[in-house]
């Protein structure tokens, strides 16, 4: 099983480095956003400080979700998926094994350039730390989210969009937790602690039910 | 486990299966039983539920009615005691023929031919550094084919096997199909053009004709 689960992981980040791939392109989306709030508030130093973290978790939810759409469409499409029902492994681990790949290739890198992309909404040392922090433990929340979205459109021809429609209320919850999380870090009453443990619980929710949903969703796909 | 050692008591029994299809009933009261070293041909029009009652052996679909059983094969279930091979290869055009067929040896486990073997059988061994994306048909169905030589598996469903292979890449596929059947394995094809395998037993899949409506069947 961990054997299993080590071949496709390896696979599905040996593949987001080719080309074609979607390591990088979150990363490009995620500095596009942040780069165009700015020039869309104007170069208000202050009123951007005070929204930063809100834009970069936006834009950290958006790129999520932008490649979220083939996480399990192209497998289908090409058959892979078939071959996955095959392995010793019960269909969950192979959800596991993706979806870690998949936040290794986009939610990873996402929290590790939040620091770069804070200084183009004029953040404190102390918030790019935060944003880091909330980041790193809020991405997983938001592809185990939408693993389960992506498993349901799976064999849809255009996915894309209602893939969107059907994950993002469901995304609410992570942004609020991890927007309030990186505004504590900032100053305020609430202790930084108290909203990013609730952030750490709904990955860790989100990775059980998102887990057991989209292997639910794959199974009943055909 | 070693090659033909666990496939001896190997028995598929499928009795009755009934195939439906978007509220359609496809075909109904398939049959037959295939023990280790046999090989059963799948013939039928276009549309008669070919590639259908393959899908429900591999558990792609689920039989609206009929049993499936496989008997001796211990703990494991029948998803993993066999390979498919369908239409759609299951390759990744991105990697090379070599990394798809390594990856299918770790994740299928009971590992068999090292992925440079496989492809050697099937005459592909100078393409093992090639992109998927840059084979032709004939070649990504060969690759796809040599997935059945990674690792172990008794049962091997193929959906047309032949389909854009030229007549070499033919012969050899008898030849593996052959020596997977002498080694005790078990072979489930589709087909439209004669395999010439030795003593296959061979069912055909009629399609239902369409009544209308209210019209006793």
């Amino acid at each position: 099983m961990i054997r299993s689960f080590r071949a496709l992981l390896l696979r599905d980040l040996k593949l987001a480095a080719r080309v074609g791939g979607s390591g990088v392109m979150g990363l490009i989306f995620f500095l596009m956003i942040v780069t165009l709030i700015p020039f869309a508030l104007g170069p208000d130093l202050n009123l951007l400080s005070r929204i930063g973290p809100a834009i970069l978790w936006i834009a950290a939810l958006l790129a999520t979700l932008i490649g979220l759409d083939r996480l399990f469409q192209a497998d289908q499409e090409d058959g892979s998926l078939d071959l996955l029902r095959l392995s010793h492994a019960p269909l969950e681990v192979v959800v596991l094994a993706k979806v870690v790949a998949y936040w290794l290739v986009t939610g990873l890198p996402l929290a590790v350039a939040a620091p770069f992309l804070g200084l183009l909404v004029a953040l404190s040392p102390e918030g790019m730390l935060a944003m880091v922090a909330t980041l790193l433990v809020g991405t997983p929340a938001l592809t185990f989210i939408g693993a389960v979205g992506a498993a349901l459109t799976s064999s849809l021809r255009r996915g894309g969009l209602i893939l969107a429609i059907l994950v993002l209320p469901f995304m609410i919850p992570t942004l609020i937790f991890g927007v309030s999380a990186a505004n504590a870090a900032l100053g305020g009453t609430i202790p930084f602690a108290t909203p990013f443990l609730i952030l750490v619980a709904l990955s860790l929710v989100a990775a059980v039910v998102g887990t057991v949903g989209a292997a639910a969703a794959l199974r009943s796909g055909e | 486990m070693q090659r033909g050692q666990g496939y001896r008591g190997l028995r598929l029994s499928v009795n009755n299966l009934a195939c439906e299809r978007g509220e359609r009933r496809i075909f109904e009261g398939v049959s037959f039983t295939l023990r280790a070293g046999e090989a059963l041909v799948i013939t039928g029009r276009n549309g008669a539920g070919k590639s259908s009652l393959l899908d429900i052996l591999a558990g792609r679909l689920r039989p609206a009615a009929g049993v499936i059983l496989l008997e001796g094969a211990g703990e494991r279930t029948l998803a993993e005691c066999l390979h498919y091979v369908g239409h759609r290869d299951a390759l990744k055009a991105a990697l090379t023929a070599e990394e798809n067929l390594a990856f299918a040896r770790d994740f299928l486990g009971n590992p068999a031919s090292k992925p440079h073997e496989a492809l050697e059988a099937v005459g592909l061994a100078h393409a093992a550094r090639l992109p998927v994306a840059y084979l032709s048909a004939g070649q990504r169905r060969r690759v796809a084919l040599a997935r059945l030589l990674v690792a172990h598996r008794p049962l091997w469903l193929l959906d047309e096997p032949t389909s854009a292979l030229d007549t070499a890449s033919q012969d050899t596929l008898r030849l593996l199909l052959e020596s997977h059947r002498a080694s005790g394995g078990m072979i489930a094809a589709t087909t439209h053009s004669p395999l010439f395998l030795n003593d296959a037993k061979e069912i055909r899949i009629e399609r239902r004709p369409l009544r209308p409506e209210g019209e006793p069947a």
